[in-house]
């Protein structure tokens, strides 16, 4: 899970181009959104990408998103889940 | 044009100034006739990163931008100096006019490119040449008129035409206007403070003159 959440930071920071941004100004469970990393709605759908371009994996469930991306540890909790139910 | 451009006079002109501008071509920023910066960066991403630096902004949406918002983005924010932000204009009366020749081609060609994978909905949005008044508009709080136009070459006669309107029926106080174009390497932007009131050094707003800057 650490291996995976330090991976997800560097790949965050890639995808969303977050300049001047490091992986361990990033909290395993900062909020991602808002009060967080203040990231916006496109941001959101960028992460989507990121899940699917990285991971393999889709959120089908719109409602998901939320929870799925609120922090970087539950980002990480989820794709555990689902690439041990899909392999 | 929206509801506030109803009952247009364009006969009441009165006097309007250019006071401030703006020209960024070939790696260098002109200022008012004065070269402000330049650099010996070959690509435009990075001299479009050096002069963010410059500008001292530390804006990080502006790291999200597409080229075409980051030019017009940087040639705002080398406008409107302190002089015009003391000004408190109404936002309401603030308005953005821009043109260019090549629309948000760049961007679209990326976009088209990106469709391989999956599309970048980062890139997307930057797909219409009017995000850029978007982007200057935030930063500014510019909330008045605004529109960009295709032309194929700079049109200082339509934009002496269209902001004169603007300003004379008192639908706005203040324009940003000119052109920002970007196309693979090719980049050129010239904005324009355009007011009411002039102020030392003020041009007089008109397409002589406008021209005359851009060249």
């Amino acid at each position: 899970m650490e291996k995976l959440m330090s991976d997800l930071k560097e790949q965050i920071i890639a995808q969303l181009n977050l300049q001047d941004m490091k992986p361990e100004d990033i909290g395993d469970d900062q909020p991602l959104f808002i009060e967080g990393l203040g990231l916006d709605s496109i941001d959101a759908l960028e992460l989507i990408v990121l899940l699917q371009q990285q991971y393999k994996i889709k959120i089908s469930n719109a409602d998901e998103g939320p929870k799925v991306f609120r922090s970087v540890r539950t980002m990480a909790e989820y794709i555990t889940a689902h690439q041990t139910t899909n392999v | 044009m929206g509801d506030a451009a109803k009952n247009i006079d364009s006969t009441s002109n009165t006097a309007l100034y250019i006071n401030a501008a703006v020209v960024i071509r070939k790696n260098e920023v002109i200022r008012n006739g004065n070269l402000v910066f330049s650099s010996q960066q070959e690509s435009l991403p990075a001299f479009l990163g050096d002069l963010h630096h410059f500008t001292g902004a530390k804006y990080q949406r502006f790291y999200k931008m597409d080229a075409l918002s980051k030019l017009g983005w940087l040639a705002a924010e080398l406008l409107l100096d302190d002089h015009y932000k003391s000004m408190e204009y109404d936002p309401a009366k603030q308005g953005i006019i821009l043109s260019n020749a090549n629309s948000s081609l760049d961007t679209d060609i990326r976009y088209q490119e990106s469709m391989a994978a999956i599309p970048s909905p980062a890139i997307f949005v930057y797909t219409l040449p009017n995000i850029v008044i978007g982007e200057i508009a935030i930063r500014h709080g510019i909330k008045g008129e605004n529109a960009f136009f295709i032309f194929e070459k700079f049109n200082a006669q339509f934009i002496e035409q269209y902001v004169s309107v603007l300003l004379n029926n008192n639908i706005l106080h203040a324009c940003v206007c000119g052109w920002v174009d970007v196309l693979a390497k090719q980049y050129d932007a010239a904005f324009f403070l355009v007011e009411k009131i002039g102020r030392e050094g003020s041009k007089p707003f008109n397409a002589g003159i406008l021209n005359k800057i851009y060249q």
